[in-house]
């Protein structure tokens, strides 16, 4: 081993150190100053951040191709980068509201962010991991931080359940995953994904069957159908930051994941995948926003509206041939972070004023709590995929790059679902708006709270109003994933 | 003289089984059992593909090395969700843990 190579790690080498030494702070911190540690958190996020950056310009900046290190296990391109970022901001976005949330619920706010940490290095690890091994420990690495945060109050008997549930899908999906590498490994006598790619050959069935035990720990990690169950129950019951962590977070980085494992380990001549994920593709999307029509709750309406996005994420690889594909899914991916974190805020904030996540107990929020639910009007817009936010953006790349690939009928049934997404995202703004309010008086916004809405609003608006920034760095995306 | 095929019947038995009690059993410790046994599975296939594949890298090895470990983890981790379930539930039997529907 090169120890120059760890200069390639630095990102996640310094949320690790800072997750470890919050579960030493949180031990001699008195009760009262327990809140600095979500500081502690934040500035390590933000340094993390930083050394991504300087990582990026290590490599040569954009469109220079990635190193690969230890071994080729590990590959640092602009494409991890971007989903690092994408993952560090979701961290920290949620590290700020858990300040107002936790503190009251639970009396263990260090283990929370340090959870929440380790989850990240996970995800720092799942963007950039092109080994079997790495990759398996990685997802299982924010697996299990997700399941003890989703079970994290212990005296609430939903997150309780939330915790088991989460927890025995997940490991069951872990199985079938680890089975399927196995099997890959057999075909090809390695773990490692170039080498998969040059000796994946006359496989035959043997590999499809590989691959498709495969999905499943990917499946679930996105939630994608038939691998979706757990979420309306875990989203439900889990605590409302961890709810919008695990929609946003978890979910890039297994796009990610099965990105990278898909486009350079399993060559198209041998797994025809992009045929298998259109289906899965439609099948996702479908049923997601058919079950979100009937939700009256607030957060179930979420997952199931979380899992339409995934099915709507899953485009991008159906229609792999096309240059749109990429720039799809990386353009996607941020917007989502935005637009479903600022949703989840807006529910917490509805939460805390009406002690409800139903929808009807929101009605007259726009009353309450005028500009948050000015905000909910554009997470809503958005997540329908409405111009000018960045909603819009992100599915006209996916439709485009479906109908550049030739297959019509996932562009048509695509715009067919977002049609009927509108019903039920519009369902909550008639809620907040034309609906007498139940309480009167004005609906109070922690400081923390105020924060994630406000970034989430201007990262929704201006990734939709001036994309350039964005745009430029997709469009290089073909040179991304460093091969 | 053993070769590769009695490995992955093996396996595979090992593998239908811990699906088939994931799939049917009821008690939440129980399927944690049978998650076990998938995982073992998978570590049947990576040693004897090692074996038989790979002998001079033992990639197989480590991964079943690694593999043992996260069980070690993963039934750490569900054990005490399980318990701290069963406090206030009063039940570890998943179809009657069922706050959460609709």
């Amino acid at each position: 081993m090169n120890w120059a190579d760890l200069r390639w790690l630095v990102p996640e080498l310094v949320v690790a150190a800072a997750a470890v030494a919050l579960l030493g702070a949180d031990l001699v911190l008195p009760a009262d100053r327990k809140r600095w540690l979500g500081g502690l958190a934040l500035a390590s996020l933000v340094a993390a951040g930083a050394a991504c950056a300087v990582v990026l310009t290590d490599l040569g900046g954009l469109g220079a191709p990635g190193v690969r290190v230890f071994a080729d296990t590990y590959t640092v391109d602009a494409f991890a980068v971007y989903f690092k970022l994408v993952a560090l901001a979701a961290v920290a976005l949620v590290v700020l509201v858990s300040l107002d949330y936790f503190p009251g619920r639970t009396p263990h706010l260090g283990e929370v962010f340090s959870l929440l940490l380790f989850s990240g290095v996970g995800l720092l690890l799942m963007a950039s991991a092109s080994d079997l091994i790495l990759l398996l420990l990685s997802i299982e690495f924010v697996s299990l931080s997700s399941y003890l945060l989703a079970g994290f109050l212990k005296r609430d008997p939903k997150s309780n359940e939330a915790g088991v549930k989460y927890f025995l899908y997940g490991a069951a999906t872990t199985g079938v995953m680890a089975y399927g590498f196995s099997l890959l490994y057999g075909l090809t006598g390695s773990t490692i994904l170039y080498d998969i790619a040059a000796r994946l050959d006359r496989a035959g069935p043997a590999a499809y069957l590989a691959v498709g035990m495969a999905l499943a720990g990917f499946g679930f990690k996105v939630s994608m159908v038939p691998f979706h169950q757990w979420t309306p129950d875990v989203y439900e019951g889990a605590p409302t930051p961890i709810t919008a962590f695990l929609s946003v977070g978890p979910k890039a980085a297994g796009f990610a994941a099965l990105v990278r494992t898909l486009s350079i380990g399993i060559p198209l001549e041998q797994v025809n995948w992009p045929v298998l994920l259109a289906a899965l593709s439609a099948v996702t999307m479908t049923v997601g926003n058919l079950l979100a029509l009937l939700q009256r709750n607030l957060k179930r309406m979420l997952a199931y509206s979380s899992i339409a996005h995934a099915g709507y994420v899953l485009i991008a690889l159906a229609a792999w041939k096309s240059a749109w594909a990429l720039q799809g899914l990386l353009y996607y991916l941020l917007a989502y972070l935005f637009m479903n974190l600022g949703a989840f805020f807006v529910a917490m904030v509805a939460a805390e004023g009406t002690g409800s996540d139903e929808i009807p107990d929101h009605a007259g929020l726009s009353q309450r709590a005028p500009w948050v639910a000015g905000a909910m009007v554009v997470f809503m817009l958005s997540l329908t995929g409405i111009p000018p936010t960045a909603g819009f953006f992100g599915k006209f790349y996916l439709f485009a790059a479906a109908v550049d690939a030739g297959l019509l009928w996932l562009a048509a049934l695509a715009v067919a679902n977002s049609v009927i997404s509108l019903y039920y995202y519009v369902g909550v703004l008639r809620a907040l708006y034309l609906m007498p309010p139940a309480a009167p008086g004005p609906v109070p916004v922690p400081a923390g709270l105020r924060v994630g809405v406000l970034v989430a609003l201007i990262g929704t608006l201006a990734a939709g109003l001036y994309p350039e920034p964005v745009v430029t760095f997709v469009e290089v995306a073909r040179r991304l994933l460093g091969s | 003289m053993i070769g590769l095929p009695h490995y992955l019947v093996l396996s595979s038995l090992l593998f239908g089984m811990g699906l088939y009690g994931v799939l049917t059993r009821r008690n939440a410790v129980a399927i944690l059992m049978g998650i076990e046994l998938m995982l073992n599975a998978a570590n049947v296939n990576f040693v004897a593909f090692t074996k038989f594949v790979d002998p001079t890298f033992v990639r197989g090895h480590v991964a079943a090395l690694v593999i043992i470990t996260l069980a070690a983890c993963e039934a750490a981790v569900g054990l005490a969700l399980i318990i701290n379930a069963y406090r206030h539930l009063e039940t570890v039997n998943v179809d009657q843990v069922d706050l959460l529907k609709g």
